[in-house]
This record gives structure tokens, sequence and C-alpha cells, in this order.
């Protein structure tokens, strides 16, 4: 039995508006291959009275926040949101996956999902004399969890900053200092974690006197733009930085790139914030670029299965892989690239190209690696 | 002689509405003390015949000459009472209303502050009634010919209709031919009647009509006057000429929805996706082929644009389902060999016929599935629709050689422009405003201007019929009495105090106030003059005040509101509340 309190939760979700007509669970990339029915469960809540079980719903899990359902909605239900709140009802009893408990201690306790020690957040800066954040430098650039551990996604963060430093762009980082977002903490369902770690940054950013930040991953940009309380800093993703170096000829590019490169646009970046165009005017400057658009591309992006906690989860369906169908559809336009703008899709499509033996023939590239290229 | 107040003082108890929180009993007798009141009476409903008989009786056998009527809002009774009033003999301008239901008793609990604040409110009216002056309305006459303003179905009829009365009708068109959106459809729903053979006699009849003006490629640039006596600009290419007419029927229709705004559905993108005015041209056309080839699967996707607020259009454009039965019927008909699919959130079918049409076109094997899809994507040389069967609880990718969106209607982009032209508002779906949205359904809240057909909501064929006749047949009331009641609180000008400053010219909206060419003061022409007191306001010198309205009269009811003592209240009465 895990139990919760319907009517309110249903309340609370504004899950009264829902007319029931499906568009949520026809747009669910995970509705076609798992048990997941955004629509049903609303519609199961509704009529529940005020005890509803959420025993056996594993695919609670599979979601991975990639917004459609909630974004296409034509009542303003947000069936996303539902899914992580009843999420918090298996936090609460203790009841989530091991991986999931272990990613959550690891950020409690060490600043990172990825069960990393705090102390070497900063090291993969440490050969590059980088100017420390302080009151009166430009930008924060809050590099994130899993550039600052990673090797593969470590070389986007150095790539942006050979591309910031060339363009003469201000901006300092935070070292060890810096701490997790808590963006997966909240999706995975620990809302009481993920409000401690918004207060506890936004006081570290006010220490610091930061005014605007911009971050590597979508999901960084996305909680401190729209999950932390409006404290009238200027958030950005790194992409819209560039574009503006870009638009204002800032940006001067001394190489070519003759590929043919398909942009595969982030959840978090596009469908959660409106950032279309930016990383393909970015793209559209590297000289020799040639760019070919994918079928579902923009609002109609495929989700590449990382979001919402899905890197610490194999999902009820782990078979038939979103990021395979993604590199599928990226090898069909005959491009040479499959470029993106987030870490987690980096991974899941670089995992999934190697999956299809398809290595010589498509590439998964950061468009600030890209950028970098051509410099 | 000095003048002395006699007033009555008539409560209403409106049923319960203001009895079970006021105590009108005490109120009736808290009047019946104040300064200049003669008389003070209670009854259930004051508005019926044998209230107004109170009233009438009472200023003949007591010589009454100020009424104060404590009930409902002036918006609601003034009218009826004004009239009770002249009908006793006096001048309708000598009454009061305190309005102690809006103002008190629905927005208030029962209990002693609400019975005070009634009696407050009363008090306050008898000051002013007691300082009243009669006033005179006057006729002016009106101008025998009416502005249409726009040549779809709507504009049309209404200008037929009129004409036919034996007035001149201008008809104003911005596009360079008549019949609007019916002019592009094909066949009509549930009849299946070619639209040609519809809107080809009308055009015709509106044409060749002996009183009917038409002005295509023509706008209206300007709208001065007022009710019986406008005088409008009308612009054709660089030269704009003025139309003196009485009434004016606003007709400018809706705007189809775009479909690009919903980028997941790939109109635009996609050849085979289409919307429904384009299946329109398409049937017309004789053949429905998409990229040269006949479809063997049709999907119909109900909704686009309507009903959907993460577009903003919260609305039901209510013409989408019956359109699209209608033109999955047709490919019934014409490509008997295709499937053909219509997805649906709700078939709304509530006219004459159109349940028994949607039965037919059911039966002659067209599936509708319950679901509204969420995107449409490629795969090979079809396109697939992903929806779920909300029915069957599935997730469906329905393959599609052809996919016709049914597109709702939505405000013109100009609706804001041609509001504050013509001094109009509009509802939260953006379209015109009607005054009232049962009893008032084609006026506005300007007199005089009315409105018919889409411009005001969606709306099918004959429902944009009935409100163009029912426009014209209210345009026509000013024309047809041939003259106007001008408004008799209007604001004067008292020429000791005034500077000719002009203040007072610059803020009126209806252009009531000029400067006297030899006296060197402000004047107000009264035809125009609405009463609004804006000019009032803004007077340095305090030399304007609205009749009925003045400054003594104003002060005075707030001065009795400053120095109300409260009375001691008995016990409050208890009022049986009706259970409901």
């Amino acid at each position: 039995m895990l139990q919760i309190e319907s009517r309110s939760f249903a309340r609370e979700h504004e899950l009264f508006a829902c007319v029931q007509c499906g568009k949520c669970t026809a747009g669910c990339p995970m509705a076609l291959k798992t048990k997941l029915n955004p629509r049903q469960l609303i519609q199961r809540l509704l009529v529940a009275g005020n005890g509803f079980d959420l025993e056996g719903r594993e695919e609670l899990w599979d979601c991975t926040t990639c917004a459609t359902c909630s974004t296409r909605c034509p009542k303003k239900v947000n069936p996303m949101e539902m899914i992580i709140g009843l999420r918090g009802a298996f936090v609460e009893k203790g009841r989530v996956h091991p991986n999931v408990k272990t990613a959550l201690e690891s950020t409690f306790r060490q600043g990172n999902p990825l069960t990393m020690p705090r102390d070497q957040r900063g090291a993969w800066a440490s050969d590059l004399s980088l100017k420390p954040m302080a009151e009166g430098t430009e930008y924060l650039y809050y590099v994130g969890c899993t550039p600052s551990y990673d090797p593969r996604v470590q070389k986007v963060a150095r790539s942006l900053v050979t591309i910031l430093q060339k363009a003469g762009v201000d901006f300092g980082i935070m070292g060890n200092q810096e701490n997790c977002c808590g963006s997966e903490v909240r999706r995975l369902g620990e809302a009481g974690l993920f409000e401690m770690m918004s207060e506890e940054n936004t006081e570290t950013f006010k220490g610091l006197g930061v005014n605007k930040m911009f971050t590597t991953s979508p999901h960084c940009f996305n909680a401190y733009r729209n999950d932390y309380p409006k404290n009238g800093m200027q958030v950005q993703h790194y992409t819209q930085i560039l574009a503006g170096l870009v638009e204002g000829r800032k940006l001067e590019f001394s190489g070519r790139l003759e590929k043919s490169i398909t942009y595969h646009d982030p959840c978090y970046l596009g469908k959660h914030n409106g950032v279309f165009d930016e990383p393909r005017a970015v793209l559209a400057a590297i000289p020799g670029a040639k760019l070919i658009e994918m079928d579902r591309s923009r609002t109609k992006s495929l989700c590449c299965e990382g979001g919402g906690g899905r890197m610490w989860l194999e999902g009820t369906n782990p078979g038939l892989r979103l990021a395979q169908l993604r590199v599928k559809e990226a090898l069909e336009t005959g491009a040479e690239v499959l470029a993106t703008a987030c870490p987690f899709c980096l991974q899941t499509l670089d995992e999934a190209v190697k999956h299809l033996n398809a290595e010589d023939k498509l590439q998964v590239m950061d468009v600030a690696e890209l950028v970098a290229q051509a410099l | 002689m000095a003048f002395i107040p006699r007033v009555g003082v008539y409560v209403c108890h409106c049923g319960i509405n203001i009895a079970a929180t006021v105590d009108v009993k005490a109120v009736t007798a808290f009047a019946s003390r104040l300064p200049g009141v003669v008389v003070s009476r209670d009854y259930t409903y004051m508005c019926s015949d044998p209230g107004q008989s109170l009233i009438k009786n009472d200023i003949r056998d007591l010589n009454l000459n100020r009424v104060v009527v404590a009930s409902c809002s002036p918006r609601m009774h003034e009218p009826t009472f004004r009239a009770a009033v002249a009908d006793g003999g006096l001048n309708p301008y000598c009454f009061e209303m305190a309005n102690i239901r809006e103002q008190c008793s629905w927005v208030h609990t029962s209990g002693a502050p609400t019975t005070q604040k009634a009696m407050q409110l009363v008090a306050s009216a008898v000051a002013k009634a007691t300082l009243l002056q009669p006033l005179e309305q006057r006729q002016v006459p009106t101008t025998p010919a009416a502005l249409v303003i726009g040549g779809g179905i709507a504009g049309m009829q209404s200008a037929l209709d009129i004409a036919e009365a034996g007035f001149q009708v201008t008809l104003v068109e911005r596009s360079p031919q008549l019949g609007g959106h019916v002019g592009h459809l094909h066949r009509t729903f549930p009849t299946l009647e070619v639209t040609d053979d519809l809107i080809r006699p009308v055009i015709e009849s509106v044409t060749h009509h002996p009183r009917i003006r038409v002005m295509t490629e023509s706008e209206v640039a300007g709208v001065g006057g007022y009710v019986g006596n406008f005088l409008v600009g009308v612009r054709h290419g660089q030269e704009t000429v003025e139309v003196p007419v009485g009434a004016i029927v606003v007709a400018t229709g809706f705007e189809i929805f775009d479909a690009r705004r919903k980028p997941e559905l790939g109109y635009g993108a996609y050849p085979e996706v289409i919307t429904t005015a384009d299946f329109e041209r398409l049937a017309a056309s004789g053949e429905i082929r998409v990229n040269g080839r006949e479809p063997k699967k049709v999907v119909f996707i109900h909704c686009v644009g309507s009903r959907d607020q993460a577009i903003g259009n919260a609305y039901c454009s209510r013409i989408c389902c019956m359109v699209a039965a209608k033109q999955a019927s047709l490919v019934r008909e014409r490509l008997p060999q295709a499937d053909v699919t219509v997805f649906f959130m709700d078939v709304r079918a509530f006219g004459k016929n159109f349940e028994e049409f949607y039965d037919d076109v059911r039966k002659s094997g067209v599936v509708y599935r319950r679901g509204n899809p969420s995107e449409i994507i490629r795969r090979g040389d079809r396109v697939v629709v992903r929806a779920e069967d909300t029915l069957l609880g599935e997730p469906v990718e329905a393959e599609a050689d052809l996919v016709v969106l049914a597109v709702g209607m939505q405000p013109r982009a100009d609706t804001g422009a041609v509001a504050s032209l013509l001094k109009l508002s509009r509802s939260s779906d953006g379209f015109f405003m009607e005054a009232h949205p049962k009893l008032r359904p084609v006026d506005t809240a300007m007199a005089g201007i009315f409105l018919a057909g889409t411009c005001q909501g969606p709306k099918d064929i004959p429902e944009t019929i009935s409100q163009a006749r029912a426009a014209a047949s209210a345009a026509m009331i000013p024309l047809m009495r041939g003259q106007v009641t001008i408004e008799a609180a209007t604001s004067f000008v008292d020429e000791e105090l005034c500077s000719g400053c002009g203040q007072c010219a610059s803020i009126c909206t209806f252009a009531a106030l000029s400067l006297h060419p030899t006296r060197g003061v402000m004047t107000v022409n009264a035809v125009l003059c609405q009463g609004c007191g804006a000019c009032a306001t803004a007077c340095p010198s305090g030399a304007i005040n609205v009749k009925h309205f003045t400054f003594d009269q104003v002060m005075a009811q707030i001065e009795v509101l400053s120095d109300f003592e409260v009375p001691s209240i008995p016990v409050p009465a208890t009022v049986e509340t009706a259970q409901a």
C-alpha cells in the first residue's frame, strides 16, 4: 500500500481542469513503449475518492519530464508536475530504486548526484587559470555536475572556456564552491532536499555578487530560471551567450568545419524554455557547416530519455531506447554530426551511436565543441 | 415663494432579496424622520403595479414634489420609477434612487451594520432629492440612413433588410468583392447545398438594390456624432467621403485560425496536412488529390485553434465539428475506397438536423475515434497522426495520406482598431462584446451601434443570418421613429467663472465643448454631450457643472454620510429565509 490523499493532490495540481482529451498521452514519448498514461492517471486520481494507491505504479519512474504533455495541454493542466508530485510519495516512504537513493544521498553529501568528491569539482579547470567568481565579474559560468566530473562532457566545458576567452567575455567560476542545482533531485520527487539546496545556492550567489549567469546544461538553466525563487538574476544557457556573440560579430572564426550537422533540441532548452533559434544561429555561423533538420525538430524534438532522473533509472522497458530511435532519425538525414547542447543528451546519444555501431557514420558533438573546432 | 421639499420615501423588500438582510421596517421608520420627508412606506415589490400606485397616489394625495425609492440599481429600475413619477404628475428628474440591494443587501450579511448602511444610503438619497431640479428631455430628428461595416453574409443581410424597409444603406467592404468567408465555401452543412447557389443571389440583390450603396476596397476612417446622427468618414483610396447615418451595423466577421501556430501539427511543412478551409477549395476543384494521388487514408482532427488555452483560444468555435463531418462525408462520397477517421474531443452537433447528419456520416463508414492528437510526424511518404484513443486507453499512430485540420474562428487582427474607432468593448475571447449576453445580444454599449455575425463570436450561417436580421431590426428603431431623445443630464458652463482656457474641450471624447466665438467662454453642445462629467472634473475654475449631478447635490449626499449618526436599531426583525 502506498496511499496518497488524492482529492487534495488533485486540487493542488488542478487536475479537475482536465477534459480527458488524451493529448498528453498522445504526445508522450514513453506512452508507446511503457504503461505510462498520464491522461488515464489523472482520471483515476479524480475518481479515487480520497485515497489512491500508488503501489505497483512503476511506470511513474518512466517519465523523462520532457514537458511535451504540459506544453501541449489545451487546459493548462501539467501532467509532468503531477508525476513529479506522485514520485514524492515514493520518496517520502523511502520506497525508491537503490540508484535513486545513491544519487540523492550523493547530492546531499557531495553536492553532486554522481558520487564524486566535492573537493574535486573544480579539478577540470585546474590548468586553465580561470578567474574565481567575485563581485564585479560580469558573468558567473555555472558549470554543473556532469561537465565538472564526466571526462567526455569536460571537453564541452573546456571548449566553451576557449570560445569565451577568445571573445573576451568577462566571467568567473566557483570551483569547489559550486554545488548541484538540484534539478534532478526535484524531478525525482525529493522536494524537501531541493528546497534546501535552492536556499543554500541562492545565498551563495548573493554572497558572490552574481547578477548574471550562464550554464552548460539546459537542466541547470531551467532550474535557476524557473524553479528557483525569482531574485532578479539573469540566467542564460551558454548557447544564448554564443548567439549574442555571433550577432554582435564578436566571434571570429579562423577555421572551417566542412560538415553536415543535424541539431537535436534538448527538451530542457527547447520545449521547457523555448530556446530553439539560438543554437541553430550559432551552428549556422560556423564557416563550412551545413545544417540539416530532422523531421522531429524544435517543439517536436524526440526526448533522449535522459531527463527527470532517468540518467539513474533504466525504466520499465529498457529494450527500446528513445536515444537509439533518435540516432536512427539523425542517420536518415545523412548528416555526419549529431549536434546537441545538453550533457545528458550528449551522453545518451553517444551511447546509442555506439550501440548501433554507427560511430563511423555519425559523431555526437556539443555545439560548443563544434564552434571551438572552427575558431 | 420659497421651495419647500415634500419627499416621499419608498423602501422595497425585493421579495427576500433586500428584506432577508436589511431590516426594512427600521429603514422606513428612520426615513420618516429625515428632513423634508412627509411620508415613508415599505412594500414587497416597489416595481410592481401596486408598488408604483403607492407612489402615484401619494404624489396626488400628499402633494409630494420629490420621490426617493430605496431598492435596486438605477440600471435596473430607474426608467420604471421615472415613468411612474411622471405618470403621477411630477417631472421625472424629481426622482432619486438609493441602491440598497446591489450595494447593500446582496454584498453584506444580515445584521445591524447592514441595516445602518441602508439607512445611510437612504439619507444620502433624500439629501440629494431635496436639491433636485426638474429637467426637460429633448427630441432631435434622426438621419434616415444606416451604415453597415463588412460585406460578408451578415453585412449583406443586414443591408438588405434595412434597405428593404425603405432606408438608404452604405455598405463598406475592405476587400474588392462581397461575399466574405461564405464565398469561399464549397458546400454547406448539414444539407450539402452548393454554397455558390446560396450566396450569388444575395450578392446580386445587394449590388443592384436602389437603396444600397456598396463601397468595396473602402474602410471606415472615423466616426463622429451619436445615435440618430452619426457622421462617418469612409476612405476609398486617397479619398474620404462623409456619410451621415442614423445607425451603424458592425459585421466585420472573423479570421480563420492560422494552423502554423500549432507547429507540432506540421501545417505548412507537410503537403499532406491541410485545413478545412483548404479542403473546401480542394473539393470545389473537383478532385481530392494529394501529391498527385488520391488519398487512401484520410484523417480529420477537431478543435485546432479552439478550446485550446495553450494558444489562448479558450472558446469553442462551434462550426468545426460539423464542417469536419461534412467534409468527411464528401470524402466518403468521392473516394469510396478511402478510410476516413475523425479524431475528436467531443462532437457538438447542437443545431437543427446536426445530430441526424452526424448519425448519417457515421453510418456512411466514417470512424470516429475519441482523442485529441498531439503531433503529426513524417514516416516515408505518409504522415503519422500521434493520438491516444481514449476509449481504448491506448496511444495510437494513425498513418495518413491526407490530414485535415478543423481550424476554428478567431477575432480579426483589426478588431482592436475597429473597437477604438467605434468605442466598442471586447469580451475576454477578443470578439466584440454585446451589451448583455442574454437580453441584448445584438446591441453594444454604444447607443445606435449594433453587432451582426461572427465579429461578436463564432457562428454558423443560419445563426449569422438571424443575428444580422436582428441587428437590422434594432438599427431601424431610431430610423423609423424619426427622432431620438437626448439625455437631459448634460453639463453646463457658468459664464461668470469660465476663462475659456479650453481644458474641458481637450478632455471631452464627444467633442461637445467649444469656445464661443464672441463671448470668450466655453459652450456645451447639449446634443453631443453624454453627461459623463469629465469636463466638470477638468475645469480649473469649477465653472462646469453636470445637471442632475451638480456640486451642491453631490456635496449634500456626502455631507449627510460624513455627519451620519448611527440610530439605535431595535432588535433586528427575523425574516424567514426560504429554503432553496
